[in-house]
């Protein structure tokens, strides 16, 4: 596929990795954000192509394993409801809440169901309306569109049987609470290219000014992210902190204007508890209030503000880049894809799935 | 979840509101129907970034 392809191109991934070696001098740490770059790294053996010296920790950026477990305990209880019918990514049915998962609550006999689009929700609302339809509306900011764009049109038909629940979290308050952490290693960071795709970078010129870290947008194939590191390495050795886009063919500085202006009019910017990581102020979205009809928690009710004990998990470690996921102690036995004790085992973004799907022989031998 | 594919607008359905914008976008074959309301600028024949059904951004040829 065009614009795919080409950036697959094994030779000349090698040629960046060589124009990686001939710059670097000193060992440097560097974060993706993303856990799709995460799944790019690990499944196309990236980090055997570059120097030694280069270190990349893997990020936070997995909106489905930061997603509370109180959160989807409450996801599970809406589901059990016989009038609910409950949409959701895929992504999000296997992951665990405290007890349950969205899928066992399926197998109790919810009415679970996964779409592709926010929009199929809404069909789905229209076309059965002595149902309630809720949507979890989970994600960064490439989704908040979207689930904007669902409850706006939820408004324009008139429906009063659609909610979302809302489990929006923002990719910079996490970028700033990793290097305010005592012991953040991240020297620059690889932006997430399709959230710029509609936030823009302009929010990262702080972030980079300040923590004095370089920061680049990058995309999600092979040579993009290799190229994102070359420039990340080139900041570092020459002593500059900037932000500095590679995924130029789909972002721009200011991203998407009219996606921006939908998310603004829609959801407004507040505090947003992260799994594993804990509470981090002014990190998510909620529905402002015009349109707190399309609140799931207001007709259903909010979640336990207890936030459960986890078990031996050590998901919060590896979402900070603290951890690669071969140092969990329940790695590959106790914790499994079919058997997860945590989110990053199952979802698509998760670092540990990634590790599991793709390095497991070499990690155990 | 951030996951975006590139694909070519094949057609497009002016819709009299903006935000109901829909277009057809082709996947290496597979094609799929798409809400084009946050880049109306796109025109067929444009590639666009689509997430969630959702095209997000034109992706443009990148300077040599």
């Amino acid at each position: 596929m065009k614009f795919v392809d080409e950036y697959r191109d094994a030779d000349g991934a090698r040629r960046i990795a060589r124009e990686i070696d001939a710059v670097t001098t000193q060992p440097w740490t560097i974060m993706e954000v993303c856990g799709g770059q995460t799944h790019t790294i690990v499944k196309s053996g990236l980090e055997e192509l570059l120097p030694r010296n280069i270190t990349l920790v893997h990020g936070p950026g997995c909106p489905v394993c930061v997603t509370p477990a109180a959160l989807i305990d409450r996801a599970v209880e809406i589901s059990l409801d016989p009038g609910v019918i409950f949409a959701s990514f895929g992504d999000m049915l296997r992951v665990p809440g405290s007890s349950h998962s969205l899928l066992q609550a399926r197998a109790r006999g919810a009415d679970v169901r996964i779409v592709y689009s926010p929009l199929d929700a809404v069909a789905l609302a229209r076309e059965h309306p002595e149902r309630q339809v809720v949507f979890f509306a989970v994600g960064f900011e490439t989704t908040a569109p979207a689930n904007a764009m669902a409850v706006w049109q939820a408004r324009r038909h008139g429906l009063t049987n659609f909610t979302i629940l809302v489990a929006h979290v923002l990719v910079p308050p996490a970028m700033r609470a990793i290097l305010e952490s005592e012991d953040c290693r991240v020297q620059a960071f690889l932006a997430a290219g399709h959230v710029c795709a509609v936030m823009g970078w302009v929010e990262y010129e702080p972030i980079a000014a300040r923590y004095r870290v370089p920061v680049v947008v990058t995309g999600f194939e092979p040579m993009d992210i290799l190229e994102g590191i070359r420039m990340a390495v080139a900041q570092l050795e020459s002593g500059r902190a900037e932000v500095e886009n590679q995924y130029r063919r789909a972002v721009q500085r200011r991203g998407n204007r009219h996606a921006r202006e939908l998310i603004a009019e829609i959801f407004e910017v507040g505090p947003r508890e992260w799994r594993g990581v804990g509470a981090i102020p002014e990190s998510g979205l909620r529905l402002r209030e015009p349109y707190l009809e399309f609140d799931a928690e207001k007709r259903f009710g909010a979640p336990p503000s207890a936030v459960p004990a986890e078990n031996e998990c050590i998901a919060g470690l590896v979402l900070r880049g603290l951890r690669r996921p071969p140092e969990c102690l329940a790695f590959g036995n106790r914790c499994t894809p079919d058997a997860p004790l945590g989110a990053p085992m199952v979802s698509s973004e998760g670092a540990c799935a990634a590790y599991y799907l793709y390095r497991r022989m070499r990690v155990r031998s | 979840m951030c996951l975006a594919v590139p694909g070519k607008l094949v057609e497009v359905s002016e819709a009299e509101d903006a935000a109901m914008r829909r277009g057809k976008v082709d996947f290496g074959g597979i094609r799929r129907e798409v809400c084009m309301a946050f880049v109306p600028e796109a025109v067929v024949g444009d590639y666009v970034l689509v997430h969630a059904g959702f095209a997000l951004s034109i992706v443009v040829d990148e300077l040599p």
